[in-house]
């Protein structure tokens, strides 16, 4: 930790903080972290989050597959990612220890629950020997506390059976490091009162046990003094926190009231994307519609029915799903209907890594349909962003009447932020008018209606929904005419509704704001980036630039159609990095869109990026301007 | 619209423009203009009508009618029509699909709206075969069928549609036949007037690629022996002169008998309307070829909650709980916290 100053009071102050709880999948460790988190955004931290928990709901106890991890990273400046490396590890059994341990900054902070370090556990972590005693955590400052003992002495005066007991050691863990980093305990206290409300006994156990562990270390010398992280000097407002998924389905929740639609979300349960389906499920006062399809296929049909029958139709889900949602798509792109789609990227490709972050379904999204089916895609790049991002994808669909892919991650997705709220009131009137009229005059001169007869301006075809008098039509898979919709099967007709509907998409760009340009816009690299890796790249291009490096930074959030500046701004740098959770597919598009040189930056993990992996990727960029 | 018995709509308001392009002869034809000639008895008004098909022959029928429409894709239609039908209760939502549609691309659409009972009129038009792609086997198809794909004859045990609907719970179960405009169009009314999920069967004769199907039940001379019509509260009886019979035996096995060997009494009394869908079932299995007495009517019909209703009941329970919703509120869910501003 070298952020330390010193102070006259009995705290040390620290500038940033990245605690790792790890543990467990039974023992509580997203439900500490999330706690630990929630403390610290309201005293005023910026932070930012990482959930990293297996597939598996139990899996083996004591095993490393079986670990789960919760990252959080606090500061008094405004900070994007959760933090390259662990200052402090929390490891509640010898798995934990095994799995996060490698993370750990050299000299960090390292604390155990010895009580579970016994020869069973050893054994299922793969330790030969104790790992606290063979001296494989000697480069750390190891606290070991006997945690589950202490916390069954602490419960035991209220009549917890000892099994019980252990289940509220993740509290005796959270009140340590609670009074480690001063964190206020009055709610977390609060919160556990309203959230064990139910049960006295499990609430007055959770209770103690956090009780017992801030007492733990305000009375016991090993754990040494207490560091503070102050409060971080943010743009004034009010703040909330919130993951990705939440502020996604607020996001779609206040695009409906924008556009003075009720919303219908048709959905499939699939991780990292359930999310969505039960925050949405919440809101039905908002006039929310919410099903739980029998699969992907009838959840996109469901929201493509709604969308016709006037109400904004959404579908979220993860890439397998966009996979099976991929005939539906090319539908709601042929009958020109509004549609959003969510995709909340997981690692792949199949089952792949379902509760690990990835964003390679660029590729799908672009391009994962039957024949010549393009449609605009919107990328979200941080929790707060979900939220405008979904309204902008919304707007889209309905100014347009196509279906919109908007792109998040599981990363985002679970990691949360502090968020200035917005003021409500000036968010964007994005409703548009249903037809209600006739709209041509047919061959004999009567008033008819052309399901297909375009905006000139927009393209977009006349949206009349059933109820409505005189507008009956029929739309279908079929080829339409132009302007009547009616079968055809002409050839000059399907080129032409083929280049219209590409065409479609294609103006949609002339109405993006211009290209942003980070940084320092007359450097010689510019880092391209796209969607989550916004965090990492923030952090690199500020610390290369803080070396003395000119570096520039464009992020996309409009991938399809992509930004008209976008070629003539690529083309001014010499070297442009492109980092991605994939192979290169942003990489090969802007390559093949503008001729550019364009290098990926590529991982596949089911990792975020750190900072110092693009910090690298630019410096070897950098280094090559040099020598040319 | 009004409950006058005059109609304020005409066969000819229900028709669209577009020339009807099934092969002459298809049983297709036959009920299109049941249904036209039923909308105007409907009371109900072309705009506020919805017909959603998926892909096949069939499926073609929405572009026939003058009401709102899509012609989706194979075997989705049910979906589709839930989202139509969720989003909007105060429309008629009308399905219109086939054996192959509805029963093997799109079967877990079709059991999940019967289920979850949404206000849909489902039609299945089961010729027991692939019309549209030129004549393959249909899993409605009887085993043993010599088709393009199965030269040695289909191994695949079919599908009664009928048992799948009853399996799947639907609360509203009928069968019709495509040359009886009449019965069509008093069982399509009874199936439109359902709340909730309604499924009708329709023989359907594909003349081209496996004509006469079911000629030896529908034909004129075969109706009086091998049609038992279901009349509700009625004993079950057919023939000429309603000389035969469906007893109930101790085993619980339903058999064909003659009246005047078993006695009135012993004719199984028809009901629709018991909750326990067993017999209904039994009826429905009760011939397992197009060569024998088949039973055609109302096999089932049970109040059941309607699906959007439900989801409505929620929504109004939510609102009063709630209020409106308020988007200030909602962001504010979580918690908030004050930053002051420097300066």
């Amino acid at each position: 930790m070298t952020d330390i100053q010193s102070e006259e009071g009995q705290e040390a102050l620290l500038h940033r903080l990245v605690v790792r709880f790890s543990g467990d999948s039974g023992d509580g460790m997203q439900l500490t972290g999330d706690r630990f988190t929630s403390v610290s955004a309201a005293y005023g931290n910026d932070l930012s989050t990482f959930p990293d928990f297996p597939a598996e709901i139990r899996a083996p106890a004591g095993t490393v597959h079986g670990v789960s991890s919760f990252q959080v990273h606090i500061s008094d400046h405004e900070i994007t990612t959760p933090g390259d490396q662990p200052n402090v590890l929390v490891a509640m059994n010898p798995a934990a220890l095994k799995a996060d341990l490698g993370r750990l900054e050299r000299g960090g902070t390292l604390i155990v629950n010895e009580d579970a370090f016994d020869e069973r556990n050893l054994e299922k972590a793969g330790y030969a020997t104790n790992p606290l005693q063979d001296g494989s955590v000697d480069q750390y400052r190891v606290i070991t506390v006997p945690m589950t003992s202490l916390t069954k002495e602490a419960t035991a005066p209220l009549g917890v059976k000892p099994r019980d007991a252990e289940r509220s050691k993740n509290f005796f863990a959270l009140g340590l490091v609670s009074w480690m980093y001063t964190r206020p305990t009055e709610s977390t206290l609060e919160w556990i009162a309203r959230r064990f409300a139910k049960d006295e006994l499990i609430a007055g156990a959770n209770r103690e046990a956090f009780l017992a562990g801030y007492n733990f270390g305000e009375t016991t010398e090993a754990v040494g003094h207490r560091y503070e992280v102050r409060p971080a000097q943010l743009p004034s407002g009010e703040y909330t926190s919130v993951t990705g998924n939440t502020a996604l389905a607020w996001g779609i929740i206040a695009a409906g009231q924008l556009a003075k639609l009720p919303v219908t979300l048709g959905s499939y349960p699939i991780t990292p994307a359930s999310d969505i389906l039960h925050e949405l499920s919440k809101h039905k006062h908002f006039g929310v519609r919410t099903v739980q399809a029998e699969d992907e296929i009838a959840a996109i049909g469901m929201a493509l029915g709604a969308a016709f029958a006037g109400h904004l139709g959404v579908t979220a889900t993860s890439g397998p799903g966009v996979a099976l949602k991929s005939e539906t798509t090319s539908l709601a792109i042929s009958v020109e209907l509004p549609l959003l789609i969510i995709d909340i990227q997981r690692g792949g490709p199949s089952t792949g890594l379902p509760t690990k972050t990835e964003a390679a379904d660029l590729n799908i999204a672009m391009y994962g349909r039957h024949s010549e089916a393009p449609l605009p895609i919107v990328a979200a790049y941080s929790p707060t962003h979900c939220f405008e991002a979904a309204i902008e994808a919304v707007r889209i669909a309905l100014k347009y009447r196509t279906p919109v892919i908007l792109l998040s991650d599981g990363f985002i997705a679970n990691g949360s932020e502090p968020w200035r709220l917005p003021d409500v009131d000036t968010l964007p009137d994005i409703s548009v008018p249903f037809a209600r009229e006739f709209n041509g005059t047919d061959a004999d001169g009567n008033d008819v209606f052309y399901s297909f007869q375009r905006d000139p301006d927009t393209l977009a075809r006349p949206w009349a929904i059933p109820g409505t008098p005189k507008l009956m039509h029929r739309i279908g898979g079929l080829e339409k005419a132009d302007v009547t919709g009616n079968i055809s099967y002409d050839a000059d007709n399907h080129q032409r509704m083929v280049n219209l509907r590409a065409d479609k998409v294609a103006r949609i760009a002339d109405e993006l704001p211009p290209t942003v340009v980070q940084g320092d816009a007359d450097a010689d690299v510019c880092v391209l980036g796209w969607g989550s890796t916004w965090a990492a790249i923030d952090g690199a291009v500020q610390r290369r630039r803080r070396a003395g490096n000119k570096v520039a930074w464009v992020h996309l959030t409009h991938l399809s159609p992509l930004p008209n500046d976008l070629g003539e701004i690529l083309r001014r740098y010499q070297r442009i990095v492109v980092p991605e959770l994939n192979m290169g597919q942003l990489s090969r598009i802007v390559r093949a869109e503008y001729l550019v040189d364009a290098t990926p930056l590529t991982k596949m993990q089911g990792l975020p990026f750190t900072l110092i992996e693009i910090e690298d990727a630019i410096d070897i960029a950098l280094k090559e301007v040099t020598q040319r | 619209m009004t409950d006058t018995a005059v109609n304020l709509t005409t066969k000819k308001d229900w028709s669209s423009d577009q020339e009807v392009r099934w092969c002459p002869g298809c049983g297709d034809y036959g009920i299109l203009q049941a249904v036209q000639q039923l909308m105007p008895d409907l009371g109900v008004a072309p705009e506020n009508t919805v017909f959603i098909s998926g892909i096949g022959c069939s499926s073609r029928f929405p572009y026939y009618m003058n009401t709102y429409g899509i012609h989706s894709i194979h075997g989705r239609a049910p979906a589709i029509a839930t989202g139509v039908a969720i989003a909007r209760p105060d429309l008629d939502v009308w399905v219109i699909t086939g054996d192959g549609d509805g029963l093997s691309i799109g079967g877990n659409h079709l059991i999940h709206a019967l289920r979850r009972n949404v206000n849909l009129t489902i039609l299945l038009f089961n010729n027991r075969i692939y019309g549209l792609t030129k004549g393959q086997f249909s899993p409605t198809s009887e085993v043993g069928k010599v088709t393009k794909s199965t030269p040695l004859g289909s191994i695949d045990p079919p599908f009664n549609p009928l048992s799948v609907a009853l399996g799947a719970e639907a609360s509203f179960v009928a069968r019709t036949y495509d040359l009886d405009r009449k019965h069509m169009m008093e069982t399509f009314r009874a199936a439109h007037d359902h709340r909730g999920a309604a499924f009708v069967e329709i023989f359907q004769n594909c003349n081209v690629f496996n004509d006469g199907q079911f000629s030896d039940i529908v034909r004129r001379q075969n109706r009086d022996e091998n049609m038992i019509q279901l009349v509700h509260g009625e004993p079950i009886r057919f023939g000429a002169d309603r000389q035969h019979g469906v007893t109930m035996g101790s085993d619980g096995q339903l058999r064909i008998v003659e009246v005047a060997d078993v006695g009135e009494d012993a004719i199984v009394v028809h009901d629709a309307e018991r909750d326990d869908p067993s017999l209904a079932f039994a009826l429905a299995r009760l011939s397992n070829n197009d060569h024998s007495p088949t039973p055609f009517g109302i096999f089932r019909s049970v109040a059941r909650p309607e699906y959007a209703h439900a989801i409505a009941a929620q929504l109004a329970q939510s609102s009063q709980q709630k209020g409106p919703g308020d988007l200030g509120e909602l962001l504010r869910s979580n918690g908030t916290w004050r930053v002051a501003d420097t300066n």
